[in-house]
């Protein structure tokens, strides 16, 4: 190909939804997935005469965020408006930061995908708090244009996390998202569900063209509406085939055209311009007259620093080491957030089987979180009742079977672990008890007895379900050695 | 005509009068003048004796009441009340019912207040004349040819008329002081977060304070008492102790009390003869008292309105953007064919000239390329305003001062040039831009008998020196006590 060589420069604007209770002005709940407009009130619907008070939840999150990408928390930090029209915006403006945001100047190091020896140093401008806006539904169905406005959303608490353009990959620029959203569920300041809007990036790429050594810089193109890491990777391929193509034909570049809005059509895999309108909008920001200056005591900076606590990757390594599991299962419990490592780390404790453990944890109580839409927080089995669980699986008391009737027990039922075993009628079978079992179970199938006296000790396998089908409590392990004692001296 | 609220209090406790035969005697009266004056956009019979009802009940049953039991008070159209619409005399807002009460209703409420209606207004309290409403002019009660001032017209007309002896107005830049001036009763703009804000629409944030009208300082410190304090749902709400205004009117001797006058303000062009002579005999009333008098000077005065209509028009334009007509309020009715088109419609026809014009001063002021010329040079100014008044008040407890350059002008006189108006704002901004308490209290009557007032001003939270100073006043004089003809 005779293409010029290229530089690709990525900068990305990463919003993340705190994780608070209530919304960032008001007391209303920031749940999920609530019948439209029914967490509302007259400050987040920006009704006349409401007025916005702070949520002090959001300021200690964003100040742990901004700490864990190596901020500055500047001492005083303000509230401004930013106005635009639009439906979803019930005040007309959105309250945000403009000059003196909470954190500036960061910084987040990446392992540099195309050598895996080298770290890359992703610059951060600085990261801001704002009101999010809430949410239209257009139906065009059948010729109808109906919008309908859902304002539950309507100041949820947002983090902007604004980087440098120091990307030069769609490949770096997935790391850095894959990192940031680590940081930020590991410190609990985010779920960071992309499907569920609490992590939304905007992409801003362009090239620089080296042209007999004469640097060419292409429009500055923001992507937007991207809904998966995947799509932000392909949205930036795109982009970067297009902008060279487009220059190429037109001749194109940041001094005579410079940012454009694009969005990103997930079905047809390509990036489309925005309207004209939504470019060139002056924001008129000013400092908003509701809201006082934040004073932030450098005391209570350094309390949050000092809670931060390990890393990601120190939490990983010592998973690794303490607990001997794989990296692989560390990373998944690790990429759960911190919530889910201090659930690991007690139920491991508790059942002093850590590769166990990671593995109850990865199938039985995500797939159980899932199922009942809930988080760790909040499960109804703790760490120490499913650490005494596992132990009593570790020593024999247990099948895991057994085990995970008790675990689901509890999980829908409460209570503590005996109560379940309890309650399912699991008791110990004595081993004469069994015994006795295996030899009338043997006489009635003297085919088992044949094939095994023939060599196929698996043939036992047949009788195993036999017996606990007629007590649910027998140990499949015991059975079969009984069975096997009882031929072999037959 | 009604009684001053001390005596509707005695009245009431002597067991001659009950709360219902004093609102009724409000509703008659509110009756009579409404067809003359104008003052009120709402009333409500009988959700008022509903509500006189139930204190007389209490009354009966010892129940234990509050500070303004069966008193009636009138609100300025601006406060939100779930009971009553709220529509800042704007055709955006007609009919507008907010689902809560603002936070000065609520202690309304619970100081067993008897509210009888929503007061007239220029429109989103943008003017000086109560003209720009949408629901009519109000007319002055002294006399029916002039404007009773605004934006809080209606609020001080409703005083005036005798049809209430309280009424709530705001003060954006002198929005409670002028009309209370041009009207002849006693209003006062307390320090900015003194009286919470919440439910009170915004016209400029910053700026923007709700306050008592009254015949008397007497009675504006009985309904300080009801509305001052710290609350959490505004966050520019001053958390101090609120003291008992009421002990502030006990005493008359001003010994000791230094006032600054602003001598050289009365120098200003344009000043009617009558405003200087009744400066001139208030200073002599006060000297009298012993009170001593000092020349000061506020040397940026002469930034004030620039200042103000930079700073007041960029707030309100931002304020005033909710009323899309996507959520509430009025929206076009033809069906529109974009989202932009619907909006510009609605607010083309839901505001007036005057909301209009500020809109776009604001916006101007505000953007981009124009912000540091306007709006940010504003607000340095605004801190050197500031700096004056520390200054001044570093010399003296308080300062006197005209309110308005004129008595009442007529009605339609400046309604159509917007700088002769804004200039009826020349003695009050200053403290809303520093945020100071101030005064408005009858001072005297020119040649054809119209109210002159007079303006005390005082330092943060001094509210309490304030009505110290005019209640001593008005012990001396008797201006507040005369009444229109009727
Ligand atoms: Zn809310």
């Amino acid at each position: 190909m005779s293409q010029l060589p290229t530089t690709t420069i990525i900068g990305l604007e990463v919003h993340v939804q705190l994780k608070t209770a209530t919304k960032l002005f008001c007391g209303c709940s920031t749940k999920f997935g609530s019948p439209p407009n029914t967490q509302v009130c007259p400050v987040c619907l920006g009704l006349p005469g409401a007025l916005p008070v702070i949520n002090e939840h959001a300021i200690e999150l964003a100040i742990r965020a901004g700490l864990a990408i190596r901020c500055d928390i500047p001492p005083l930090t303000k509230w401004d408006r930013k106005q635009y029209f639009y439906p979803d915006l019930p005040k007309g403006y959105q309250i945000s930061q403009f000059d003196l945001p909470i954190c500036a100047d960061g910084c987040l190091e990446i392992t540099d995908p195309a050598d895996p020896d080298a770290i890359r140093r992703i610059g951060i401008i600085r990261a801001h708090l704002e009101e999010d806006a809430g949410k239209s539904m257009h139906d065009e169905a059948a010729g109808r244009a109906d919008s309908r406005i859902d304002l539950n959303r309507c100041g949820t608490p947002l983090l902007e996390i604004v980087s440098e353009p120091d990307m030069r990959t769609a490949d770096e620029a997935l790391a850095y998202l894959t990192k940031l959203k680590e940081i930020m569920t590991h410190l609990g300041v985010s779920d960071c569900e992309m499907q569920e809007g609490s992590l939304r990036v905007d992409a801003n790429v362009n090239l620089h063209i080296d042209k007999h050594g004469q640097r060419i810089a292409t429009p500055i193109v923001e992507v937007k509406n991207m809904n998966s890491f995947r799509n932000v990777a392909a949205a930036l391929d795109y982009e970067v085939e297009r902008q060279y193509a487009e220059w190429e034909e037109t001749g194109h570049t940041i001094q005579t055209h410079g940012k454009r809005t694009f969005g990103w059509d997930d079905v047809k895999c390509v990036t489309y311009p925005q309207r004209e309108k939504e470019e060139s909008a002056d924001y008129r920001y000013f400092p908003c007259p509701d809201l006082l200056p934040i004073r932030i005591p450098r005391e209570r900076v350094e309390e949050i620093r000092a809670s931060l606590g390990e890393t990601p990757e120190e939490t990983r390594e010592r998973l690794q080491s303490q607990y001997g599991i794989k990296a692989y299962d560390a990373d998944v419990i690790v990429s759960q957030g911190r919530a889910m490592v201090e659930y690991f780390d007690a139920a491991a404790m508790a059942s002093g089987d850590g590769k166990r453990t990671s593995s109850w944890i990865q199938q039985d109580v995500m797939r159980t979180l899932k199922e009942q839409g809930s988080d760790i927080e909040s499960f109804g089995v703790s760490a120490e009742q499913l650490g005494q669980l596992l132990s009593k699986v570790k020593s024999g008391e247990l099948t895991n079977d057994r085990a995970r009737d008790v675990f689901k027990h509890v999980s829908e039922n409460g209570g503590g672990i005996e109560d379940a075993i309890k309650a399912l009628g699991i008791e110990a079978v004595d081993d004469s008890e069994m015994e006795a079992l295996v030899k009338e179970l043997l006489a009635a199938n003297p085919k088992v007895v044949d094939d095994v006296k023939n060599g196929n000790q698996k043939a036992v396998g047949s009788l195993i379900g036999q017996a606990r089908g007629k007590n649910p409590n027998a140990n499949p392990q015991k059975i079969r050695e009984i069975a096997l004692r009882l031929i072999d001296q037959a | 005509m009604l009684d001053s609220a001390l005596e509707v209090l005695r009245l009431q406790a002597a067991g001659e009068a009950s709360a219902v035969e004093i609102a009724e005697r409000a509703m008659d009266a509110i009756e009579a003048s409404q067809a003359v004056h104008n003052a009120y956009t709402h009333v409500d019979r009988e959700s008022a004796i509903a509500s006189a009802k139930s204190v007389d009940a209490k009354r009966a049953a010892g129940q234990p009441l509050g500070a303004l039991a069966g008193v009636p008070i009138a609100v300025k159209d601006v406060l939100c009340t779930s009971d009553m619409p709220t529509t800042c005399s704007s055709e955006m807002l007609r009919g507008f019912r907010p689902p809560y009460d603002a936070t000065v209703i609520e202690k309304l409420r619970a100081a067993d207040a008897v509210i009888v209606g929503k007061t007239n207004m220029d429109e989103f309290a943008m003017g000086a004349s109560t003209e720009t409403s949408a629901f009519g002019i109000t007319k002055n009660p002294w006399d029916t040819t002039r404007t009773p001032g605004g934006s809080s017209g209606g609020a001080a007309a409703a005083v005036a008329a005798g049809t209430v002896p309280l009424s709530l107005g705001t003060d954006t830049g002198g929005s409670i002081r002028q009309p209370a001036a041009f009207c002849g009763v006693t209003g006062l703009k307390p320090t900015y977060g003194r009286v919470s804000r919440y439910g009170l629409v915004a016209f400029a944030s910053s700026l923007d304070q709700i306050g008592p009208i009254a015949w008397s300082a007497d009675d504006c410190a009985l309904l300080m008492n009801v509305i001052a304090g710290f609350e959490p749902r505004d966050s520019t709400s001053l958390d101090q102790p609120v003291p008992d205004y009421t002990l502030a009117t006990e005493s008359n001797d001003l010994r000791g009390l230094r006032i600054g006058v602003l001598r050289e303000s009365l120098q200003a062009e344009g000043i009617d003869e009558s405003i200087r002579t009744t400066l001139a005999h208030a200073i002599g009333v006060l000297a009298e008292l012993g009170a001593e008098i000092i020349d000061v000077d506020l040397p940026h005065r002469e930034y004030w309105v620039p200042t103000y209509y930079v700073i007041a028009p960029s707030e309100a334009s931002s304020n005033l953007s909710r009323y899309d007509g996507a959520h509430y309020g009025h929206r076009a009715g033809e069906e529109a064919k974009d989202l932009v088109t619907m909006y510009c419609r609605s607010r083309a026809e839901g505001f007036g000239a005057e909301v209009k014009r500020r809109i776009m001063v604001g916006t101007y002021a505000l953007s981009e390329g124009y912000a540091d010329e306007y709006y940010n040079k504003a607000l340095k100014v605004r801190r050197l305003i500031r700096g004056d008044y520390d200054a001044a008040f570093s010399q003296v407890d308080l300062l006197l001062g005209p309110v308005t350059p004129t008595p009442a002008f007529k009605l339609g006189d400046k309604v159509d040039d917007p700088i002769q108006m804004y200039l009826c704002d020349l003695f009050t901004v200053g403290a809303n831009l520093a945020g100071v308490p101030a005064i408005s209290l009858p001072g005297g009557f020119d040649p054809a008998g119209l109210p002159i007032g007079i303006q005390l001003q005082a330092p943060t939270l001094e509210e309490s020196r304030l009505l110290f100073a005019a209640s001593a006043f008005q012990s001396a004089t008797d201006y507040h006590t005369q009444r229109p003809k009727q």
